[in-house]
């Protein structure tokens, strides 16, 4: 049962902002799918009675108060950043010239 | 080709969405306890975990929940009762974690519905728009634009990024499709948003303020023929900051898609930025692939199961309908129907209100803050609440006048030298030396100087010539400097010359 072609997985990477060369693609789209159907066989075995698990904890409304608390620095929030500029982070252009 | 707008309705008619985001105004963040304050040095109010930072957890705030809740009740909406957070994945510089959290197939509140009432050829027309969703999610980072002419998006060297605003809960305003609307499309589209504004204002969840964003539109348009069943490509336009925006805004879009179908191409389907200058949209983010934003639960958060309790307990705290309490007010101080949607366009409600409950008469109080004090807010082109003059002063000032104190022409001096920052009314009144001159004999005085400057002319008063007065009148009123009540010199002016 194959369900994720090369050009899906593809799809993903570009997506995910990850490059990938083509033996990358062919490979992960087999190794993928094994994956998938792996998990395919999970739902055969969920029956309607069954109910979908996102959370697997039964906690319900887990809430903090609205309180403020001191945040970082300037300095610490930008100690990581690639670039930066009059305290704030730089990034690379965003949109190109308009058309 | 460039159509005029009667030539676009004649045969097309709009579909309205619009979708309208609201920063709440909790102290902290929707998912951490950073402070959302506005206007703090950049990168100031920023952690882990709206930063984005690895491993960092996100808490759900429990007020931004109450008020998000609060905002489906005021909207009829139905409060689902399990909801749940989902990631929305898009890589966009604004965004630290490069997912949002967000609501998706679940959110807090569902189904409801806001009346608007505008101005039509007719009369007076209702329209109903329906509520599609509201959900909770959480704002992104803010974005300043160097280099290239403008400071805009288009043409800009490199972007530099604040993540305070990172975080800060959101609630997005979902309606359904608004047909029916047809040439009234642009005003039914402002006034939804106005209204809304009003509903949230009333609540006190969020500053409403769409100068500094903590409330934005995103409007949907869309034309088809019109007797046409199915929709066509619409164009959603962004940036839309004031009222007269999302007008301007819809109407602009249905002009250029008329224009596009007039030539036999096709609309579209894209993200438009609203040029505030030009009234004109541009072209945003290209969608030549369709967004797949590959939702799914956030695992960070567990659901939001609301129970009948507390969500009665909230509807038991909402507050008079904004529309309820525009009608008890027009009935309360008797104000026609054409003064109260001055008010209103101004702005000037809860002040006139509230100088009212602080004793002034409504007519003098809607007379002050819309005339004198309006006058003086658009010369300076700010919001008349954003004025230094308060409801207080106001009423201090229409009291001092009643008490005959000050005539109106001083008081309007009062009023400048207030929001001018000389102080209070107390302090201006002072510092300026505007008392009115009561001192009779004082009056008599001028008066008496008046006449001896202009002998024919009190000569002529003598003999019944009435309106000839005005000039003595005048000569008074400059002798004393303006500060004599005006009323009371014709009366002393006329009896000493025995009229």
């Amino acid at each position: 049962m194959s369900t994720l072609s090369r050009e899906d997985v593809a799809n993903l990477a570009r997506l995910a902002r990850i490059e990938m060369t083509p033996d990358e693609l062919d490979h992960l789209a087999t190794e993928m799918d094994v994956i998938l159907t792996a998990v395919a066989r999970v739902q055969e075995v969920a029956t309607a009675d069954v109910k979908p698990t996102s959370h697997p904890l039964p906690l319900r409304n887990v809430t903090r108060p609205d309180l403020v608390i001191p945040s970082l620095s300037s300095e610490a929030a930008l100690s990581g950043a690639p670039a930066k500029e009059d305290g704030r982070f730089r990034v690379p252009q965003i949109l190109g010239e308009e058309s | 080709m460039s159509l005029s707008y009667e030539d676009v309705i004649a045969k097309y008619e709009p579909v309205l969405g619009l979708e309208v985001h609201v920063e709440l105004n909790t102290n902290s963040k929707m998912f951490c306890g950073c402070a959302t304050a506005f206007g703090a040095e950049p990168n100031t109010q920023t952690c882990p975990v709206c930063l984005g930072m690895p491993g960092a957890l996100p808490v759900v705030n429990e007020k931004a929940i109450e008020s998000s809740i609060l905002i489906g009740l005021a909207l009829h909406c139905s409060v689902t009762p399990f909801s749940r957070f989902s990631r929305k994945n898009y890589f966009y510089p604004d965004m630290p974690k490069n997912f949002q959290i967000s609501q998706y197939d679940e959110p807090i509140c569902v189904n409801g519905y806001v009346d608007v009432e505008i101005e039509t050829e007719e009369g007076p027309k209702k329209f109903r728009i329906e509520i599609e969703r509201v959900h909770m999610e959480e704002d992104t980072g803010k974005s300043l634009h160097m280099g290239g002419a403008t400071g805009r998006i288009h043409g800009a060297d490199y972007s530099l990024l604040d993540f305070n605003r990172a975080g800060i809960p959101l609630v997005e305003i979902v309606t359904k499709i608004v047909p029916g609307t047809g040439k009234y499309a642009p005003e039914v589209a402002k006034a939804y948003v106005a209204e809304l504004r009003d509903i949230l204002r009333s609540l006190g969840v969020s500053d409403v303020r769409m100068e500094q964003g903590s409330l934005r539109c995103d409007a949907n348009v869309s034309l088809r023929l019109i007797g046409a069943e199915t929709l066509g490509t619409r164009s959603e336009t962004k940036n839309v900051n004031s009222l007269r925006s999302v007008e301007r805004a819809v109407r602009g879009e249905m002009i250029r898609h008329a224009e596009l179908l007039e030539k036999g191409q096709r609309v579209v389907q894209e993200t438009r930025h609203f040029q505030e200058d030009s009234g004109l949209t541009r072209s945003g983010r290209s969608k030549e692939q369709a967004e797949d934003y590959r939702y799914f639960p956030e695992p960070d958060l567990v659901p939001v199961e609301p129970d009948a309790a507390w969500i009665e307990k909230l509807r038991a705290s909402l507050p008079e309908q904004p529309t309820l309490r525009r009608k008890r007010l027009q009935a309360e101080w008797s104000v026609p129907e054409k003064e109260m949607a001055a008010m209103i366009n101004a702005d000037a409600l809860d002040i006139v209100e509230t100088t009212v409950k602080l004793g002034a008469d409504p007519a003098k109080a809607r007379s002050w803050w819309l005339g004198e004090i309006s006058r003086i807010a658009n010369e300076r082109d700010i919001a008349l609440p954003e004025l230094p003059i308060t409801a207080k002063d106001v009423a201090a000032i229409v009291a001092l006048v009643s008490q005959g104190q000050l005539t109106d022409k001083l008081a309007r001096q009062v009023v400048e030298g207030v929001i001018n920052g000389e102080g209070t009314p107390e302090h201006v009144i002072q510092a300026r030396g505007l008392k009115v001159v009561s001192d009779e004999s004082a009056l008599m005085v001028a008066i008496e100087k008046a006449i001896e400057a202009q002998p024919e002319t009190a000569e002529k008063v003598r003999n019944g010539h009435i309106p000839a007065a005005g000039a003595l009148i005048g000569a008074v009123m400059k002798e004393t400097k303006g500060q004599a009540d005006a009323a009371r010199v014709r009366e002393l002016l006329l009896s000493h010359l025995g009229q």
